[in-house]
């Protein structure tokens, strides 16, 4: 019971010691809202610069051409082979008929070529993703010495290019977020523990009257958890109006169509949740971590 | 009746000060003992040694059947709790009221609102300070602020009361007048008490036992009354 009181009576304590020392609380509630915005604003960077990497990378695939030769059933045989590959996504079959179909729609130039032609010029192929485009190469390589199998493509150099600066891009944004975040930490726990500086004359009174140290703690950490929330609602509040005005603007992609923005809903409120959970863990830590310093005998 | 008692004890600093060199004295239940010496004579060091705010090098001090010297950090409020302590610059919390500022004692302990209440008053009462429950230490003056600290001090009944300089701030007849309650708690309640000053007159006055304190070491221990012929101080 005694415990639950102490509790409760710091839960109280802790808003009221919040209002009272109004103009610590202040600066330590701006503290945590300008630190957070950085950090909001560089999560929902960094999430749209790894979806569109993985978008971009999706699109990249495995071109393998058939051999003349090659009949049904050895068409399906590889198909299944090719599928039982670990790391294959998908395999989709395009004949020959299909292909030069599909190149005289796109250009008239092409359907007379191919009219000169009694049988199609063209292979038949298989179209293969793949779950990691890290994997292009080897997944290439192993179709290559398959039997029927004339060529496997994806691009090659190229590709392996865009591969490792897309997998820098991703590295580097995410170096960037958890140093931000390491950044605001220190920030917001230094802020904190000036303003506990400022009144450590109450901590000393608490523990001159006998209080635990736990009852000592509680209302600091219940404080600083009050500040970090506090903190974290203008943050929140404005990336999920920003992001949502930017992406409706911009009509969900960036520079050209094939770069889609992510999707605001769940995407944007999962952001604010990370702040949310930020600032209240920073803010507890950071005070518990200030209230210690004095508690040592 | 030992109430507390310190055995040879040593207090060296990390800077390598010598604050007490092998104190040994005795102070029973229900006693007023007053501690003088000069600013660094090492009065402070004992003073605080009771509460445990320090750790003697050497040596044992028992406090209320308890080795002060030997208490893990984790269970240094459990003393705390029996001893109630006055600072010459008071030490209230600015922003909360007189009443606020002793229930804030209790409230530390984790005590019920409805027991708090009468504890509060009662403190109150005794410092004389019942009009003034609902200001703020700034509308005080500084004869009330110490009340107020007096107040916070033996609002949980201690055994024991330290006051550690408790008149140093304030003018010869507010002091009388602290002297006065101190002295009341002293002889009402049965509190012993322990009070460290500068002031002469106060320990002349008083005629209690008195302990003198110079360069750590403990030159004089006399009995009630005995003191004003071996003004040194």
């Amino acid at each position: 019971m005694k415990a639950f009181r102490i509790f409760f009576r710091s839960i109280r304590d802790a808003f009221k010691s919040v209002f009272r020392n109004f103009s610590l609380s202040m600066a330590s509630i701006l503290c945590a809202t300008i630190t957070l915005m950085v950090v909001a604003i560089s999560l929902l960077i960094a999430g749209n610069v790894n979806s569109i990497t993985k978008d971009l990378e999706s699109e990249l695939s495995i071109v393998v051409y058939l051999e003349e030769s090659a009949k049904e059933d050895d068409i399906s045989f590889l198909e299944s082979k090719i599928k039982a590959i670990k790391g294959v996504e998908e395999v989709i079959y395009k004949s020959n008929e299909e292909r030069e179909l599909e190149m005289s729609e796109y250009s008239s130039s092409y359907a007379t070529i191919f009219e000169s032609y009694e049988d199609s010029p063209l292979l038949n192929t298989f179209i293969i993703t793949v779950d990691d485009a890290e994997k292009l190469n080897s997944i290439a390589e192993e179709i290559k010495v398959m039997d029927n199998v004339e060529s496997a493509l994806y691009g090659e150099n190229s590709v392996d290019t865009i591969v490792e600066a897309f997998s820098f891009i991703e590295k580097v944004t995410i170096i960037v977020v958890i140093a931000l975040v390491f950044v605001t930490a220190f920030l917001i726990t230094n802020t904190i523990k000036l303003a506990i500086y400022a009144r450590r004359s109450e901590i000393e009174i608490m523990r001159l009257v006998g209080a635990s140290n736990m009852a000592i703690k509680l209302p600091f950490v219940f404080e600083g958890f009050i500040i970090g929330i506090l903190g974290s609602f203008i943050p929140i509040i404005i990336i999920i109006y920003g992001y949502i005005i930017i992406y409706e603007k911009m009509g969900g992609h960036i520079i050209s169509n094939i770069v889609n923005l992510i999707n605001p809903y769940n995407f944007v409120f999962d952001v604010g949740i990370i702040i949310l959970l930020l600032g209240a863990i920073i803010g507890m830590f950071g005070s518990l971590n200030a209230v210690r310093k004095y508690l040592k005998i | 009746m030992k109430f507390i008692e310190l055995k040879n004890v040593n207090k060296t600093y990390s800077t390598g000060v010598t604050a007490l060199a092998d104190m040994s004295v005795v102070i029973d239940k229900g006693e007023f003992v007053f501690v003088i010496g000069h600013t660094a004579s090492g009065k402070s060091t004992f003073i605080k040694m009771l509460y445990r705010e320090e750790k003697p090098t050497k040596g044992s001090v028992v406090v209320g059947g308890v080795n002060v010297a030997k208490l893990r950090n984790g269970r240094v409020y459990k003393l705390r709790r029996k001893i109630g302590v006055v600072f010459q610059d008071f030490k209230l919390l600015p922003k909360l009221t007189v009443y606020e500022n002793v229930a804030f004692a209790l409230e530390c302990l984790g005590m019920k609102e409805k027991e708090i209440r009468p504890k509060v008053m009662k403190a109150i009462e005794i410092v004389g300070l019942k009009e003034k429950v609902r200001s703020f230490p700034h509308q005080l003056s500084g004869g009330e602020q110490q009340r107020v600290c007096i107040a916070r001090a033996i609002v949980n009944e201690p055994k024991l009361l330290i006051c550690d300089e408790p008149t140093g701030n304030l003018d010869p007849e507010t002091s009388k007048e602290i002297m006065k309650v101190i002295d009341s708690i002293n002889k009402d309640l049965g509190t012993t008490v322990i009070m460290a000053t500068h002031d002469k007159d106060i320990v002349n006055r008083m005629k209690k036992r008195v302990l003198l304190i110079e360069h750590g070491v403990l030159t004089g221990d006399y009995l009630k009354g005995s003191y004003k012929s071996h003004e040194s101080v």
